[in-house]
This record gives structure tokens, C-alpha cells and sequence, in this order.
């Protein structure tokens, strides 16, 4: 399989089928649809590395991005998704929100 | 415990907006009839807000609203002349609904040059004029120049599009408005372009979602469980004060005082708030906006968190203190259902870090959303259960007082003036 991610960030290639979502919808039902094992193994791995991962995007234009580091973007932008459920609530689901529900219907892209 | 801001001289800010302490009734948000009253008295006579100028970038774009309250669609659209007008989105030949895509009852957007009906291919230029008629000749005194879209009174105020759908507006936009909301004239709207919208349907009445957003009495209880335990522990403690209110006409206001996330120990932080210098309050690097009008932060608070300008009868703007703003509508379906839409402008971040800081700050909003909108079932359902009539309100909750009392007070005046 070819790599999805540029290759300094090669060790997340595992999260990357899985988390390269781009948009904020794909990204809440992910979270909805996993367990907080794989989220928390996901969060725990990715944690050291945020900052780098930034920095690394921004080599580049935001207009201009490649699209491996366009990918990158994605995986942090599930990583910000993922840590409400890891940090706060210790379960997918918003605590307290009953059967609520919010679409994102308009966002920036990326 | 005495309150951590000053209160009005009256004592209370409920008393120095001369409204009464007593408990209050929900009966107008349980009530088929008086919805219907409030679609005559209250929808079919304010200025409505439908969008942003930022919708329609150049001529021939255009968008749709469903306005159930108004039981009609409208599109609203950018001309050759660069006017923006709305009009009834019916064609004038069969009734049938000009501008739709996939499914006629969702909205849609784009771009073109007229707009054709689906049915028999009339068209209309951009602004409303019938250009075009199928076999002309097999109809009988057939008057073009009279068979134009039927308009809807449209106004644009700092780039947001306001309709009336009354036959002579009772007021123009800016007297509808009044002073309170005109004094925000310069805030940077038009460069905060960043957006996030969201949308959703409530089994709610309308008004109780505003409620939900008119007060801030709720966060340390309803939001508790969103930040770690120190944070939320000192919270519920310390309660919750508003420092200034305001009312104006049938509009109102709520400003906060900021908390200075950035300078508080990280165990009252959420980590990822420390990583992506962004939370509920906005990316912590406040966005330089350059001198603002008069009109935001008119209480003068120091520190200030945000404005909370609620413009009757459904559309509040809320303008954070860090640099950016969010708009929420609530449109009523029935009287117990509404669709949400609320909507995150920022900057358009210039790199990745600032767009991450966005996105936590949007991914945050909703997580408090979804939470404040999920009491909203469960109170409409027991208020329609009708066995308890009266409930009571405290000082941090005026303005809910208010948006029911000036509803109330429309409600009243218009009846008996004919539709």
C-alpha cells in the first residue's frame, strides 16, 4: 500500500486509513463508532508528535498543500475530535447530550 | 453571598428593566394557537435575518430559505445592478416552486444568469422579471410586465440580509434595529469569513432554545462534566454572574466577563487546549480586529468575554472578546419543533496553526451545544404535560423574562389588526 502520510510521520501510517477523514461529519462518526481503546491508543501515540506535525504542515502555503500533508492535516483534525472523548468524557458520546444532534453543514477547507 | 458585579440601582437588573419578579408561564411556547398567533403578529411583521452578503460573492449568485413560519420559500439573490432581492419562489404560471435542486423541500445555492421553471420553462431575470414565456401566443392576455416574481422587502444591514415580509414594513431596517445593534456599525463582519455553519432540528418551541442561550446560570451545572474536575469543582462554586445587561425595544443583550484561560494552572486545562491554544472562549491568540465601534462591549467590562446581542424575534450575533463572533436563528416549524442553524466566523486562519486553533475552538462549541440542546426536549415535553403552570426566574435569567414578555406584548398588540 502506498503511504498516505509524508514519510517523517511514516509511524502513524496504522491511524492514517482509519483517521484521514476530511470532513468534520466523517470525523464525529468515526469517533461515534469506535472504541475508546483504539481512540485512546490513538491519542496516546499522537500526542508527542502534535507539535511537530503543525509545524511540518506549515512548510507550506495552507491554499497549497500536498496532498500527503493535506492528509496530516485531517489525522490532526480527528486528533483535536478524538481528545474530547479521551480527556473529558471517557466514552464517543458528548456526556450528557441525550440523542442531540448538530451537522456541520459549511466549513473551511482544509 | 453578595453579587460580584454591582447591581442597578433598583437592586436587580428585573427591576431596572421595570419587568415583574413573579414566576412566569411557558403557556406561549406549548400552545398551536398561539403559535399561530406569533407567526401573524411577530414573523409576518420584523425584519428577519436569512444570511450574509458573503453568500451571494457576485452577481447571479443565489440562495433558497424555507421559512415555515412564514409558510413559504424564498430566494434570495444578487442581480446584475449588485442589489440583493428576495422574492417568493414560486413561478407565477402553475405554483410550482422555481428554484430547488435534488429535493424540493432542501435548500439550495449557486449561480446563474436567470432561472428557469422546471415545469414549463418560464424564466425570470435575476431581478424577478418574467424574460420568457413558453408559447406565448397560445395564452390569452397574457401580461408579462405583471407576471414577475412576487418580492419580499429586503434590506442589508453591515452584510447581513434582513426580509420583511409584511405588505409595508412597519419600520425600515435600521429603526427595526434600533440604536442598541446599530452602534455595532464596523464591527469587521465582512472579514471574519471563516465559517463553520451547523444546523440542526429541536423538538422544542423556538424560544426555549433562545432561553437556553440567554443565560449563563446553567454552564457550571448543564457544562460541568466539558472541563477537568478542578476547574469544573471551582466553577460550580463560584456560580455564575453576568456583569451587564441591557434591553432595548423588543432586542436585548448579555455581555461576560473574560476568563483568562491562558494564565490559569494546566490541571484546570483540557490538554489539548494547552496544545491548540484554543477552547470554548476562541483561539487564545486574540485575532487583531483594530479599534471596535462603540457598541460592542458596551457595559465596558474588564476583563470582557463576550456580547450576547439577541435581535428580535430569532437571531442572536455573539461577539467574543478574542476576536471572532458566532450567529444563531431558531425557526420555528410548529410549536414544538424549530431548526437551528448556528454559525462560527473567524479570520481566515493564514496557516495551519491557526486553523487548528479554529477547529478546536468550532469542535468545542458543538460539544457544548449538543448538551444544551438536549434539556430542550425534555423541558417541552414536561411543560406540555400542564401540571405545573408557573415556574420562577432569577436576576441572571432577565432576559428570558423579556423575550417572552415582548412576545407576549406583540402577540397582544396585533390582535384585532387585520393580516
Amino acid at each position: 500500500m502506498s503511504a498516505l502520510l509524508p514519510a517523517e510521520f511514516a509511524e502513524f501510517e496504522e491511524y492514517a486509513a482509519h483517521w484521514c477523514l476530511p470532513t468534520e461529519t466523517e470525523r464525529f462518526e468515526r469517533r461515534m463508532a469506535s472504541d475508546m481503546d483504539e481512540m485512546g491508543a490513538f491519542y496516546a501515540a499522537f500526542s508527542a508528535r502534535l507539535d511537530e506535525a503543525i509545524e511540518f504542515c506549515d512548510k507550506y502555503p495552507l491554499d497549497e498543500l500536498p496532498e500527503d500533508v493535506q492528509r496530516l492535516l485531517q489525522l490532526i483534525h480527528s486528533y483535536v475530535m478524538v481528545s474530547m472523548a479521551v480527556e473529558i468524557f471517557h466514552q464517543p458520546k458528548v456526556v450528557d447530550s441525550a440523542d442531540a444532534v448538530l451537522r456541520r453543514v459549511k466549513e473551511p477547507r482544509p | 453571598m453578595s453579587p460580584r458585579y454591582p447591581k442597578p440601582p433598583e437592586g436587580s437588573w428585573t427591576e431596572h428593566f421595570g419587568l415583574d419578579t413573579g414566576p412566569v408561564s411557558y403557556a406561549d411556547s406549548i400552545s398551536p394557537s398561539f403559535y399561530e398567533r406569533e407567526r401573524q403578529a411577530i414573523f409576518r411583521r420584523a425584519w428577519l435575518n436569512v444570511g450574509r452578503v458573503e453568500q451571494l460573492p457576485k452577481a447571479g449568485s443565489y440562495f433558497t430559505k424555507e421559512l415555515a413560519v412564514l409558510n413559504t420559500s424564498i430566494v434570495v439573490v444578487r442581480g446584475m445592478d449588485d442589489e440583493i432581492r428576495a422574492f417568493h419562489n414560486v413561478c407565477r404560471h402553475r405554483g410550482n416552486k422555481l428554484v430547488w435542486n435534488e429535493s424540493p423541500d432542501e435548500e439550495t445555492q449557486g449561480f446563474c444568469r436567470q432561472f428557469t421553471c422546471k415545469y414549463h420553462a418560464w424564466r425570470y431575470g435575476l431581478d424577478g422579471s418574467l424574460t420568457f414565456i413558453q408559447q406565448e401566443d397560445e395564452f390569452f392576455d397574457v401580461d408579462k410586465s405583471q407576471l414577475g416574481l412576487v418580492s419580499m422587502h429586503c434590506e442589508v444591514w453591515e452584510g447581513f440580509v434582513f426580509v420583511c415580509a409584511a405588505r409595508e414594513p412597519e419600520w425600515s431596517l435600521r429603526e427595526f434595529l434600533g440604536p442598541m445593534i446599530t452602534a455595532l456599525e464596523g464591527y469587521p463582519f465582512d472579514r471574519l469569513t471563516s465559517r463553520f455553519g451547523y444546523r440542526t432540528e429541536v423538538r422544542a418551541n423556538w424560544k426555549l432554545f433562545m432561553d437556553a442561550f440567554a443565560e449563563f446560570y446553567h454552564a457550571p451545572v448543564l457544562h460541568s462534566k466539558q472541563s477537568p474536575d478542578k476547574y469544573a469543582v471551582a466553577a460550580r462554586e463560584a456560580g455564575y454572574e453576568a456583569p451587564y445587561y441591557a434591553v432595548e425595544g423588543p432586542h436585548r443583550l448579555v455581555s461576560t466577563s473574560g476568563v483568562r484561560f491562558w494564565e490559569m494552572d494546566p490541571g484546570s486545562l483540557k490538554p489539548m487546549e494547552v496544545m491548540t491554544r484554543g477552547g470554548l472562549f476562541g483561539p487564545w491568540d486574540k485575532a487583531d480586529l483594530g479599534e471596535l465601534p462603540a457598541g460592542v462591549n458596551p457595559g465596558r467590562c474588564k476583563p470582557w468575554g463576550l456580547d450576547s446581542f439577541q435581535l428580535f424575534p430569532n437571531f442572536v450575533i455573539l461577539i467574543w472578546g478574542q476576536g471572532w463572533y458566532l450567529t444563531y436563528h431558531y425557526w420555528p416549524t410548529s410549536y414544538n419543533t424549530h431548526v437551528f442553524e448556528g454559525n462560527v466566523y473567524f479570520l481566515p486562519a493564514t496557516n495551519v496553526r491557526e486553523r487548528i486553533a479554529q477547529e478546536m475552538s468550532a469542535v468545542t462549541f458543538k460539544e457544548f451545544a449538543l448538551q444544551d440542546a438536549n434539556t430542550l426536549e425534555a423541558t417541552q415535553l414536561m411543560l406540555e404535560s400542564g401540571y405545573v403552570e408557573k415556574f420562577p426566574l432569577n436576576d441572571q435569567e432577565v432576559l428570558l423574562r423579556h423575550l417572552h414578555k415582548v412576545v407576549g406584548d406583540w402577540v397582544e398588540q396585533h390582535a384585532g389588526v387585520p393580516a
